[in-house]
């Protein structure tokens, strides 16, 4: 603490070049929390995927349905504990702008399987027993102001006509960071009203005893239907959302190269200012080494500049991106988790820190090394 | 009292006892040597001053003396304390606790006042904050700053960035004052007020000084003059019939 009005005093020595180097700062890491909100939404569901569910889709596609009948079969297959599915609805609200993802799901078997969803149970009970009930996540109804009892017209793109449904459920995640943008209707509605592939849902989401024996239970449902006009593909649910998020490309090696170069440029530029800082001071360094002053401690001093330099502008850049995703989901439900966790806020201060670090090191031991009477002589 | 005894026998109570001080520098291939065997002793208290043409090894002397570097052979030893031994560490805490360097340019924090500047070497002890200002206030006094102590570098002349940084060199009450041409950068009157300063420091004070200069005027100020030579001391009279 002694030290920081030094510090301080040599931070507003050069206020510009202060200034633009924390915007560095600022700048890469307001990028590094909008590549990792972006990386997490696009993988979304893969960190908070159930280890004890498998996901049964048509071996074909997933756009490709299952008959409705594989239910009780997939139910008596060993290591099985509860079976329910969902389809894709695919409807639109008011705008083809406003998209959000709605699912025809089977009201009986849906929490056996989806435990980790919250809401009141006098609300759950609403929306089975309203055949024209759905239920809406925290996040969704928030987006479009929406309270319980609201009814609201989802025109249909698969299935036609106007689909007019009452909200009767409004759930939350077990974890702040959990989707909760879905909308939920009855398949039994869906299907009665439906004129193609009645009979059929879009897959399967099946929970098992014993996560360790997955491969097992994946096979035998597999087998199972295997030589049948609807085969299956079973999959952990984590491995059929890294799937989904593959679809998009390699997001996380796009994030990660971008993010990279970001960083390397970062070094060189904080590198850069450091190396200026420190040639500038070499006479003031060679005076205080003759005050007594160790090695150690100036190279320390010469860090914690850059570290200081590092933390103000990384902790701007962080604290502007969680803003951002405090406005919510600019893509208007594209992203349908748009969240900075303090996890990766820590990360990117670490990061950034790290950086700091390594750009003053380099600097600082050239200036620091050699023999004092040399240093002097250019004062 | 100072003395150039080339025998180099050295009473045991003098503060600085220096026996038989070889430096030798490399330019390129060419080795050049700025110190030949040199011997000293200074007692506590005294003021000396040291003269010399360009290349005489004045500097080099002064700087071996502060520890900031290490002679080729030859021994140096300060308040009875063996210099040769010390580690690079070792020497930056010696420093700390019985050195002050006082330089022809200054060499202030611009960035930092008066107070702060002459409070750096005391941010190397365990003084508290109160006790520190106390230092500092002292210190600026005793150098008739006292009323300059929020004046940054810019705001102050010459002879009053020079006596802030005699101020910085005296703050940790060291044993020794080390001044390369104090006076180099400072026109007539206010190198006068300096030398008086330094010399108010030796007899008030007993600060043994140390001082390279090449003014006559501030040289004749101090209690001894030794000249140097080809890396030789020689004795203040021949100095004197030699010029």
């Amino acid at each position: 603490m002694r030290f920081l009005p030094l510090l301080l005093r040599n931070l507003l020595r050069k206020k510009a070049r202060t200034l633009l180097t924390i915007g560095s700062f600022m700048a890469a890491l307001l990028l590094f929390g909008l590549l990792a909100i972006i990386s997490r939404a696009l993988s979304q569901g893969v960190d908070i995927a159930g280890a004890d569910r498998l996901m049964v889709r048509n071996r074909v596609s997933l756009i490709m349905p299952l008959p409705k009948s594989y239910q009780m079969q997939i139910a008596r297959i060993d290591g099985v504990r509860a079976v329910t599915h969902a389809s894709w609805f695919g409807g639109v609200y008011q705008d083809r702008r406003n998209f959000f993802a709605q699912f025809a799901i089977d009201t009986e078997t849906w929490r056996d399987v989806y435990t980790q969803y919250r809401m009141p149970d006098e609300q759950w009970q609403a929306f089975v027993a309203d055949r024209e009930g759905c239920a809406v996540g925290r996040d969704l109804a928030r987006r479009f102001g929406w309270q319980l009892g609201d009814r609201i017209p989802i025109e249909g793109t698969i299935f036609s006509g106007t689909w007019e449904l009452n909200i009767r459920a409004i759930y939350e995640g077990e974890r702040p960071d959990e989707p909760t943008m879905d909308l939920w209707l009855h398949y039994d509605y869906l299907d009665e009203r439906r004129t193609i592939i009645k009979g059929y849902v879009g897959w399967y989401a099946v929970r098992i005893a014993d996560p360790a024996a997955a491969e097992n239970v994946a096979g035998a449902i597999d087998s199972r239907f295997a030589n049948s006009p609807f085969e299956t593909r079973s999959e952990t649910e984590a491995a059929f959302l890294s799937g989904l998020a593959r679809q998009i490309g390699n997001i996380r090696l796009l994030i990660l190269t971008v993010g990279t170069v970001v960083f390397f440029t970062l070094l060189l530029v904080c590198g850069n200012t450091m190396a200026i800082t420190v040639r500038e001071r070499r006479g003031e360094l060679a005076v205080m080494r003759t005050m007594g002053y160790p090695q150690g401690l100036l190279l320390m001093l010469i860090m914690a500049e850059s570290l200081l330099l590092a933390g103000l502008g990384g902790a701007a850049g962080l604290v502007l991106a969680k803003l951002i995703t405090l406005g919510g989901d600019p893509t208007r439900g594209l992203l349908p988790i748009f969240y900075l966790a303090p996890g990766e806020m820590a990360l990117g201060l670490g990061l950034a820190l790290g950086l700091g670090a390594i750009a003053a090191l380099l600097p600082g031991l050239a200036a620091l090394h050699g023999r004092i009477v040399n240093q002097l002589r250019g004062v | 009292m100072a003395s150039t005894d080339t025998s180099g026998n050295t009473s045991s109570d003098s503060l600085i006892q220096v026996h038989g001080l070889v430096k030798t520098y490399r330019r390129g291939s060419e080795k050049i040597r700025v110190l030949s065997g040199l011997e000293l002793e200074i007692d506590t208290g005294e003021f000396v001053a040291f003269m010399g043409p360009s290349g005489s090894g004045k500097t080099t002397l002064l700087n071996l003396l502060g520890g900031l570097d290490v002679p080729d052979t030859g021994s140096i030893r300060i308040a009875g304390e063996e210099m040769a031994g010390l580690s690079g560490r070792a020497l930056s805490r010696w420093r700390a606790r019985h050195v002050g360097f006082v330089f022809q340019t200054f060499n202030l924090i611009p960035v930092l006042t008066a107070a702060r500047n002459v409070e750096l070497p005391l941010l190397l002890t365990r003084l508290s904050r109160a006790e520190r200002q106390r230092h500092v206030a002292a210190a600026l006094e005793l150098v008739g700053l006292a009323g300059r102590m929020d004046h940054y570098p810019r705001q102050l002349s010459g002879g009053q960035e020079q006596r802030v940084a005699i101020a910085r060199a005296l703050v940790s009450d060291p044993d020794l004052l080390l001044c390369d041409e104090p006076t180099g950068d400072l026109d007539r009157d206010t190198s006068e007020e300096i030398v008086d300063l330094l010399r108010q420091l030796s007899d008030q004070h007993q600060k043994t000084i140390l001082m390279v200069t090449h003014d006559p005027r501030a040289a004749d100020r101090a209690d001894h003059v030794l000249l140097l030579e080809r890396g030789r001391l020689v004795r203040a009279a021949d100095a004197q019939a030699a010029s």
